[in-house]
């Protein structure tokens, strides 16, 4: 009986969020429920707010406005409001949500091993001991643990980025993050990075991606959004909103992106 | 010069080498200690500076670049003087040594603040942004992640400050601290000959600045393997 109350609570529960630059919205209401173990997929066009939306949900940027439910945190941006997240809180939040960048940002002064390391050691405050034997079976299982005493530089990019998504998995995050991790790599390392997140999907864990690989979207999103002037134009099943996009503005965007000719006299 | 004279000179500076290097030993452990002690103090005026001019506390910041400013702008001897000489007039009286390592100190200080405000400007946004999103607080951030980087960026920087920071102890003698300046000068006031100390003493000078340079070295080759 406890399943159907968890099945039916949204692991994550956003509501009007908004984020402004200036005069500039960026996001205009943004409300969503995922639930555990959903793969989400987030497509559109650049300056859609995808990524903006992906790290207002790890607050790594402030909502201007909005609402937002997480485990034991619920924050509301309203004006005025008292929930907003105190420092402490802030970071017990981040612990929770894993994030990964498009461009690694492994910390080029410390060795792969000490990289996974040092947020379980500082933030979770797990023995030193018990985190290097949980890193070398991250390390182990993405094949990476004879790289184990190697720096950043010494890698190449997918294995960089292999090792920055191991980085936040030793946080035994609830959520994952990613943010077009695979843009900065080169076509022929895409692969190893893609084949990495899908295994983790296999796994059942929840996780969020912008992306431009709409095969990748299809075959291991259980959805996909499609972000359009900083509003959700659509959202359900890849198959549906890949395969068969009902409005022209999202017909647009994946001619674009799958480079298919456009119709004749169309602008871009 | 006669061969006569050459042996003399030659003769009469063994006499000095004896007699007189105990006193430049100990003179050159007034220069080394004072040496390090400022070169602490500065590293902590300087980064106090630093995190101060980036500061969100419009008054911490005004303070931070009124500091570096008033020392780029005016010169190291003045500031000893004030320290020294200035203070006990307002009820701050200090032995010639503390006001030396404070005076020194706080001057590096704000050159040491304006390396690490460039240090900690050239790190990217993603190796704070990747930490912060691990969960880290600012301060972890900062000790583990950015510190040792713009440390790592900045030695040679700060090697050349404490090439100054040796150099600059010899401006103690003004303020009658017996380091190896002044040392110098007093053992030439009662045998006449400043060739032979002042040449003693700078070549003291150039093995301390030349162990730092080696050091330094030492240190970038080894931060350039472990990256």
């Amino acid at each position: 009986m406890a399943q159907i109350a968890t099945a039916a609570a949204p692991l994550l529960k956003i509501r009007k969020l908004h984020k402004s630059y200036g005069a500039n919205e960026v996001l205009k209401g943004i409300s969503l429920d995922i639930h555990e173990g959903e793969v989400v997929s987030i497509i559109g066009a650049s300056g859609s707010g995808k990524s903006t939306f992906l790290r207002c949900l790890n607050l790594m940027e402030t909502p201007t406005s909005g609402f937002m439910d997480f485990e034991r945190f619920a924050f509301d941006y309203e004006q005025g409001a008292r929930r907003q997240p105190t420092p402490q809180q802030l970071c017990a939040l981040r612990a929770r949500i894993g994030m990964v960048f498009q461009s690694y940002n492994l910390w080029p002064h410390m060795t792969v091993l000490e990289n996974v390391i040092e947020a379980p050691i500082q933030v979770r405050r797990m023995p030193r001991r018990q985190a290097v034997a949980e890193a070398e079976a991250l390390l182990q299982r993405i094949g990476l643990y004879e790289k184990r005493h190697a720096y950043p530089s010494k890698l190449s990019g997918g294995q960089q980025q292999r090792v920055a998504i191991v980085r936040a998995l030793a946080m035994a995050p609830k959520v994952m993050l990613f943010d077009e991790v695979t843009s900065a790599l080169d076509p022929e390392l895409v692969g190893e990075v893609l084949a990495l997140i899908g295994s983790l999907a296999a796994e059942g864990m929840t996780m969020l991606l912008v992306t431009h690989e709409m095969a990748f979207a299809r075959d291991v999103g259980t959805r996909t959004l499609f972000f359009d002037g900083g509003v959700i134009a659509e959202d359900g099943p890849p198959d549906d909103i890949i395969g068969a996009p009902r409005s022209e503005r999202l017909r647009q965007f994946l001619r674009r992106v799958l480079h298919q000719p456009a119709a004749l006299g169309e602008t871009a | 010069m006669s061969v006569a004279a050459l042996q003399d000179w030659w003769l009469t500076l063994s006499d000095e080498v004896v007699t007189y290097g105990p006193g430049f030993v100990s003179a050159t452990l007034v220069v080394l200690g004072v040496t390090v002690a400022s070169i602490l103090v500065s590293w902590v005026c300087g980064l106090l500076g630093a995190l101060g001019k980036r500061s969100s506390f419009a008054p911490v910041r005004a303070l931070a670049s009124f500091y570096v400013w008033f020392i780029r702008g005016t010169p190291t001897l003045v500031q000893v003087f004030i320290v020294y000489f200035g203070m006990p007039q307002i009820g701050v009286k200090l032995s010639p040594i503390t006001a030396g390592i404070i005076a020194l100190g706080v001057s590096s200080g704000a050159y040491v603040a304006e390396t690490i405000r460039a240090g900690l400007a050239a790190i990217p946004r993603g190796q704070v942004e990747s930490a912060l999103a691990l969960g880290m607080n600012p301060r972890i951030m900062m000790v583990r992640i950015v510190l040792p980087q713009v440390f790592r960026m900045i030695l040679p920087a700060l090697t050349n400050e404490a090439i100054s920071a040796v150099k600059n102890t010899s401006l103690l003698s003004t303020i009658t601290v017996v380091e190896l300046t002044l040392y110098a000068q007093l053992m030439i006031a009662t045998t006449f000959r400043p060739f032979d100390f002042y040449i003693a003493a700078a070549l003291i000078y150039l093995g301390l600045t030349s162990i730092l340079s080696q050091l330094s070295a030492f240190f970038e080759r080894r931060y350039a393997r472990l990256s």
